[in-house]
């Protein structure tokens, strides 16, 4: 397809100044104004006459049969106008095909303090809320996990009886290349466990949803989610109705960070409680609740093994993980996969195991957060690599910029690497903090650390496995020169509703004021699968990029007939549409439309986009795969007060490979706020429990489910950042975008460990560095001890017989070399019923995601 | 007990647990009946329809209620509403002189001071309280001034940037953040 010069060639001067109308430019974001006059409309926002407020019973403990639900006094109040329990809903949903083990209320088993028994409909909040309070819930006490280590003591009874074995919900072992050879060839081995507390999102915004039923079996679902097409089709599920009478529009997220990214038991049952009570149904989470419905970064243990040769290169990595999943699987088997896919991205690793167990706990469910699954081993891998650079005498710097992975490779365990600028990024920080003459040389108590990451741009698969486009975007324009502009998307502060209208206008040469968006509406908007994976910048700009352009080429076949010219001399920028050659002769965008619309009629196009096929074809191969990856690396200065361990950090330097910065203003909040979630992490955040004592119901509770308590950043704990963005135009993405959103928080919490170690000489192998931890090191340094905190052992587990995968360099073919299920039938030609499809379907999708 | 049977006895027709009173929003009134315990919050969210309000925790913790009350900032989520009866109140909804933006909105929208913009109109609201009493404050004054919102998001430091940008705009200077904040650093030589 031509590429339209977006400006005279008489204007063009440097052409990577002038190259575009829009990209590049920090431009107000398009719903900017909307946010800073209140007008945005959140979930919460959305009211209708008549609204019946809902109340979920929670569980008050931690794990039990329910014995009996006694609402007879809630229904006796005043303004009750009816309830719900799981009986009524009868079919499980989740996020995953393959752990649909939720229920929009608990069917007969509460699994940890906050699950949902039953609902509570009234005319006012108040009276849903006493009325709540006032049903009877009967419990019979089982057993309870609080911890990986006791998930695998107590196999039984099991929390869900599909785990593949006891209260281990998920075990993986995948091993790449000749990982003891490896080992041997290697002049140091360095082997430590390190520990990566949980956290929850905190998106300022709690969760709320609205139905109101339009029909018997009609029902539309206003929600805070960032997946709408997920929730859709989980209210299929649930609800007994048809698809298509089912529509769910997601409101503007007051954020989500992965928090709003499963479809959650609420809107189920606001749904069926709207179809029940024909009024608007509502409800708006406690802040409390919210930390029940959690979702958050998962606590995972690390046990890391790395060698090295001499010259700071590496030959072989075993990385085991486990992590703590909480009560449902949610994402939690992606969860598992991302504690090891992404290890091999930044830096060359021939030789790779990995192996994993996510357990069943009596707690909140842990999901994806911010990076979903990957800064836990990230937070290890950076915290190593600086541990063999002293032990080798390299500079922390210089090892990682000699192993560095090639641009257009395929890693060990088959991930094809795109453009990558992480040595552009290493440089900027290392200059940028003027490393080289301060790294180790700064007075005592003062100190550097560096640390790098990559991440996705977008996961390769969709959650359930099909041949449909990931992303859609409609575009209808007519006479009046504006331009509808129609995505799934979902816009959750990230930027994803100005990124659209940029591609778009970008194409089309129009001013962004000319569009017009209808955006997260599962009626009326082609499907985009949500704000997840940092995937909408390359996804939606794709299929926007190629709906606007498939506008262009239909209004430019028309004008050239009008006008005699050739259809690709003619140039579309400043709402003008002219040839390139006689700027003068030009029209009107509207004009040209006119045109267009009298030549062919309504004018409409579409645009769609699948990320390429990946290399990778043995089970477990579709976690991790990404049309291209983008690139992190970061500098903290901190300072430490050995008296106390109090530490401030005073600086931090972030250099991102972004690809390209479609509007630099946006991608630069991206990054901070990254950086600021990543300090968070680092410093304070955790999503902690205890067990109350033993007279007072031994109960496994929240520490702290309120704002307060959970600590977070404020205002006056930023340090000053400098940031940097690295443009490596990477082809993959629209106009050479890459993501922005996820992968600028990895680097900052092994940074923060490592600073702290130049500082003062301590390691710190666990996070949230609270300054008790670095003033325990401290003491231990005085006393003669290794001056290390953090987990002094791993668990002792059974990860089973590895999946062995030849890697590209050892002629592989991506398939395991040992698999007893890889002969599987393809999906191709299991053509014929749609029963059959479905199974076919149903089979691929577990196989792709999953070990079985 | 149902509605009808708590009217109070002094003729006003409400039932006993409500108060009704006229709020003073944005020089705006409005007629409410509402029950007497319920905060500033509910009252200006459900009864006024006033929206742009948001709320975080309603326990204090998060600042995304705040709103003026006589020109000094309160957590509408700590407010009881019949405490502020007569006095006049504003929210976010009115911060804008017709349809130009105030000059905080201006520089948040500029700036990408509000990314998802749910903590904006709490912090919007507080900082015009800022601005009111120190036409040109520095970063500890915006610190110390917003150190009770939580923006989870953009990492404060833009917000601390657009609020010297608004006191610049307001006073009539051409000050503005440095070019970094729009187009990032330099990459080091
Ligand atoms: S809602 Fe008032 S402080 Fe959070
Ligand atoms: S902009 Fe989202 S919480 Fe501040």
């Amino acid at each position: 397809m031509a590429k339209a010069l977006s400006k005279p060639p008489e204007e063009q001067g440097d052409a990577t100044e002038t190259e575009f109308n829009l990209v590049g430019k920090p431009f107000r974001r398009v719903d900017g104004r909307a946010k800073v006059t209140g007008q945005t409309r959140f979930a919460d926002d959305v009211h209708f006459p008549r609204t019946v407020y809902v109340k979920l019973v929670r569980s008050t403990v931690p794990h039990a049969r329910i014995r009996d639900i006694d609402l007879s006094a809630a229904l006796a109040m005043d303004g009750v106008l009816g309830t719900l329990v799981g009986a009524e809903m009868p079919d499980s949903f989740g996020i995953m095909p393959v752990s649909e083990d939720e229920h929009a209320l608990a069917i007969d088993t509460v699994r940890f303090v906050g699950d949902s028994v039953a609902a509570v409909a009234a005319v006012t909040e108040d009276i849903a809320h006493a009325a709540a309070l006032a049903v009877k819930v009967e419990y019979e006490p089982l057993p309870t996990i609080a911890s990986v280590a006791e998930a695998l003591a107590t196999p039984e009874p099991q929390i869900h009886d599909y785990a593949d074995e006891g209260n281990i919900h998920k075990k993986v072992s995948l091993k790449f290349g000749e990982v003891e050879a490896g080992f041997e060839e290697a002049d140091l081995i360095l082997e430590d466990n390190f520990f990566y507390e949980g956290s929850n999102h905190l998106a300022l915004e709690q969760h709320s949803s609205v139905a109101v039923a339009e029909d018997d079996d009609r029902v539309t679902v206003y929600s805070s989610t960032q997946c709408p097409h997920y929730v859709h089709r989980a209210l299929t599920k649930t609800l007994g109705i048809p698809s298509s009478r089912i529509r769910v529009i997601a409101c503007s997220n007051g954020g989500a960070f992965g928090g709003k990214s499963d479809p959650f038991n609420h809107e189920a049952v606001v749904a069926k409680l709207a179809l029940k009570l024909g009024r608007p149904v509502k409800i708006t989470l406690t802040r409390e609740e919210v930390f029940y419905c959690h979702r958050g970064r998962h606590p995972v243990q690390m046990n890391l093994k790395t060698g090295f040769r001499q010259d700071g290169t590496m030959a072989s990595q075993h990385l085991r993980t486990t992590l703590d999943g909480g009560a449902f699987g949610s994402y939690g088997v992606a969860s598992t996969f991302y504690t090891g896919a992404l290890q091999t991205t930044t830096y060359k690793l021939p030789n790779y195991w990995f192996e994993s167990a996510r357990a069943f706990t009596n707690k909140p469910p842990c999901g994806p957060k911010r990076g979903h699954g990957t800064p836990q081993p990230r937070f290890a891998y950076e915290v190593q690599l600086d541990k063999a650079a002293h032990e080798l005498g390299i500079d922390p710097a210089e090892l990682r910029l000699r192993n560095l992975v090639e641009p257009n490779t395929i890693t060990a365990n088959w991930l094809r690497i795109g453009t990558i600028g992480l040595k552009e990024c290493i440089d900027a920080v290392v200059k940028g903090s003027g490393w080289k003459a301060r790294y180790g040389k700064l007075p005592e108590g003062r100190g550097l650390g560096i640390a790098c990451s990559a991440y996705m741009t977008g996961a390769g698969l969709p959650i359930y496995w099909n041949h449909m486009p990931q992303s859609g975007v409609q575009i209808k324009l007519d006479r009046s020169g504006n331009v509808a502009v129609f995505c799934g998307e979902t816009e959750i502060g990230q930027g994803s509703d100005s990124v659209l209208a940029v591609v778009v206008a970008e194409v089309l040469g129009i001013d962004i004021r000319d569009i017009r968006l209808c955006v997260g509406d599962t009626d009326l908007t082609p499907v985009d699968l949500g704000s997840y994976s940092s995937r909408v910048t390359l996804m939606v700009g794709q299929a926007a990029k190629q709906a606007a352009e498939r506008a262009r080429d239909k209004i430019s076949n028309a004008v050239s007939e009008h006008m005699e010219v050739p259809a690709e001399s003619l140039v579309f920028t400043g709402g003008r549409v002219f040839p390139a050659h006689d700027p003068d002769k030009g029209i009107a965008f509207n004009e040209a439309v006119i045109i267009a619309e009298s030549r062919f009629g309504t004018l409409g196009t579409t645009g769609s986009y699948i990320p390429p096929r990946s290399p990778g074809r043995f089970r477990g191969a579709g976690v991790g795969p990404s049309p291209t990856y983008s690139y992190s690396a970061a500098v903290l200065e901190v300072e430490v007060d050995p008296k106390t361990g109090l530490y401030d950090v005073d600086k931090v330097w972030i250099a991102h490979d972004i690809g390209r910065a479609l509007n630099p203003v946006l991608a630069l909040g991206q990054i901070e706020g990254s950086v600021y979630m990543g300090l968070g992490e680092a410093m304070m955040e955790e999503q902690a429990f205890r067990r109350l004592p033993k007279h007072l119901s031994s109960s496994l509770v929240h520490k702290f489910p309120s704002m307060l308590e959970y600590k977070s950043p404020g205002f006056h704990d930023m340090p000053e950042m400098t940031c940097y963005m690295i443009e490596t135009d990477d082809e993959r993405g629209p106009y050479g975008a890459k993501e922005a959103g996820q992968g600028p928080l990895l680097p900052i919490t092994p940074a923060l460990a490592n600073a702290i170690f130049d500082a003062v000489g301590v390691r710190v192998d666990q996070v949230p560095i609270h300054p008790d931890l670095v003033l325990k090191g401290l003491h231990a340094q005085a006393t003669g001890h290794e001056a290390r905190v953090g987990p002094a052992e791993f668990p002792d587990i059974d990860f089973g017989e590895p999946l062995i995968v030849h890697t590209p360099e050892q002629g592989g073919d991506g398939r395991a070399a040992n698999d007893p299920k890889a002969k599987r039938k393809s999906l191709r030609s299991s053509s014929g019923t749609m029963k059959e499809r479905d199974e076919a379907l149903k089979e691929h999708s577990s196989a792709t995601l999953t070990t079985d | 007990m149902p509605a009808e049977k708590r009217i109070k006895g002094d003729g006003s027709g409400i039932p006993d647990g409500m108060t009704g009173a006229v709020l003073k929003v944005n020089g705006d009134d409005y007629p409410v009946v509402f029950p007497t315990n319920h905060t500033l919050l509910e009252v200006l969210r459900e009864e006024c329809k006033l929206t742009g309000t948001k709320h975080g925790c309603e326990l204090g913790e998060c600042g995304a209620c705040a709103v003026l009350v006589d020109g000094q900032p309160v957590l509408s989520c700590l407010q009881i509403t019949t405490d502020v009866v007569g006095k006049s109140i504003e929210t976010v909804e009115g911060l804008q002189h017709g349809n130009d933006l105030h000059p905080l909105q201006e520089t948040f929208a500029d700036l990408g001071a509000a990314q998802c913009g749910y903590c904006t109109p709490g912090i919007l609201m507080v900082a015009e309280a800022l601005l009111e009493k120190e036409a040109d404050p520095d970063d500890e004054q915006i610190t110390a001034a917003l150190s009770g919102n939580i923006c989870r998001c953009t990492g404060y430091n833009r917000i601390v940037e657009a609020v010297k940008w608004a006191a610049a705009k307001k006073r009539g200077d051409d000050w503005r953040p440095d070019e970094e904040l729009f187009m990032g650093t330099e990459i080091p030589k």
